[in-house]
């Protein structure tokens, strides 16, 4: 068992980052949802800390929630409060994945297609 | 010449999450690690024993902290479809963590090791309780597996309908038709036909 309570340090280390805030100010931020810059790294505001640059510079090309994390190696809630400023400012969008329910006959086929052509 | 509103909109792919459930060292890992077409990816959760109701101006220095980490690959069906595979926490105490994952997953693989069913038991459970359709893949340690499918299926109280499926978390073909099997079990609970699908 890998427990980090102790190796994990402080909680305030993992957010200081978003000045200790917890919650986004904005947006649900699905794993799976994909977060695209809406602009390139030049010209953004003065204010944006170093994470919230690096994650427009992944976002060039749409990218998971999950896998802005695992790029900028920060914690999930961390991530999704700097996407939360970022979407209230109009610097990403957002696209969150279709409800379970939508999953439709066509994308089960074109998934067991896929996964059989692999 | 691509359209200026063309530009505006990228194509963003759909992505589907399917959970990899199972006990500590069930190949969990192994699976999502041999199926992925990338390198397993980490994403870790600080926890901070926030209640629900305490607002984000509320200081979070004080609180005790845990990291979870979880596994994910990702498999790409084609440039407007994608597959991402969650290692679910193997600690029961981070079940609000997996309502997170399940919440709009597609479905789950629990995985089995014969020598340690007791282990896979909570999986089964949280995800009958959740109505999230999963399939038992019983991963095959060097042919340890000297269970029948019907010892398992009264041992795990299965459903009779739930799919079991025999597995080499290690090998990417094994893994892929674990994978299958869910997508087809998913299809049929809802009463969709996949004929046609060349197999």
């Amino acid at each position: 068992m890998h427990w980090m309570d102790d190796d994990a340090g402080p909680v305030v280390r993992a957010y200081a980052v978003t000045g200790g805030r917890v919650r986004p100010v904005a947006g649900g931020f699905d794993l799976v949802a994909f977060v695209v810059a809406r602009s390139g790294e030049e010209g953004l505001p003065a204010h944006l800390s170093p994470e919230q640059r690096a994650i427009i510079a992944a976002s060039a090309e749409p990218l998971s929630v999950a896998e802005v994390a695992a790029k900028l190696n920060l914690a999930l809630g961390v991530i999704r409060v700097l996407l939360g400023d970022l979407l209230a400012a109009d610097l990403i969008s957002m696209y969150e994945p279709p409800a379970a329910r939508r999953h439709d006959e066509d994308i089960l086929k074109a998934v067991v297609n896929g996964l059989r052509a692999l | 010449m691509d359209s200026v509103l063309f530009d505006e909109r990228p194509a963003v792919p759909t992505a589907l999450k399917i959970l990899i459930a199972g006990g500590f060292g069930a190949g969990k890992t192994t699976l999502v690690g041999s199926v992925s077409e990338v390198r397993p990816l980490q994403t870790e959760e600080v926890l901070t024993g926030m209640g629900l109701d305490v607002d984000d101006t509320f200081g979070v220095e004080q609180k005790g902290t845990t990291t979870v980490a979880m596994d994910f690959g990702r498999i790409s069906i084609s440039e407007d479809l994608q597959i991402y595979l969650f290692g679910t926490p193997g600690q029961d105490r981070f079940w609000f963590l997996w309502d997170e994952l399940a919440f709009g997953a597609l479905g789950a693989v629990v995985l089995a090791d014969t020598r340690r069913l007791a282990d896979c038991f909570p999986s089964v459970d949280y995800f009958e309780q959740r109505g999230t359709p999963f399939v038992v893949a019983v991963n095959m340690f060097e042919g340890h597996s000297q269970i029948t499918e019907a010892a398992l299926r009264t041992a795990l109280d299965l459903d009779p309908d739930v799919p079991i499926v025999l597995c080499d978390a290690r090998d990417r073909r094994s893994g892929k038709s674990v994978l299958i099997a869910l997508v087809e079990y998913v299809a049929e609970r809802r009463g969709l036909s996949l004929a046609g699908v060349p197999s």
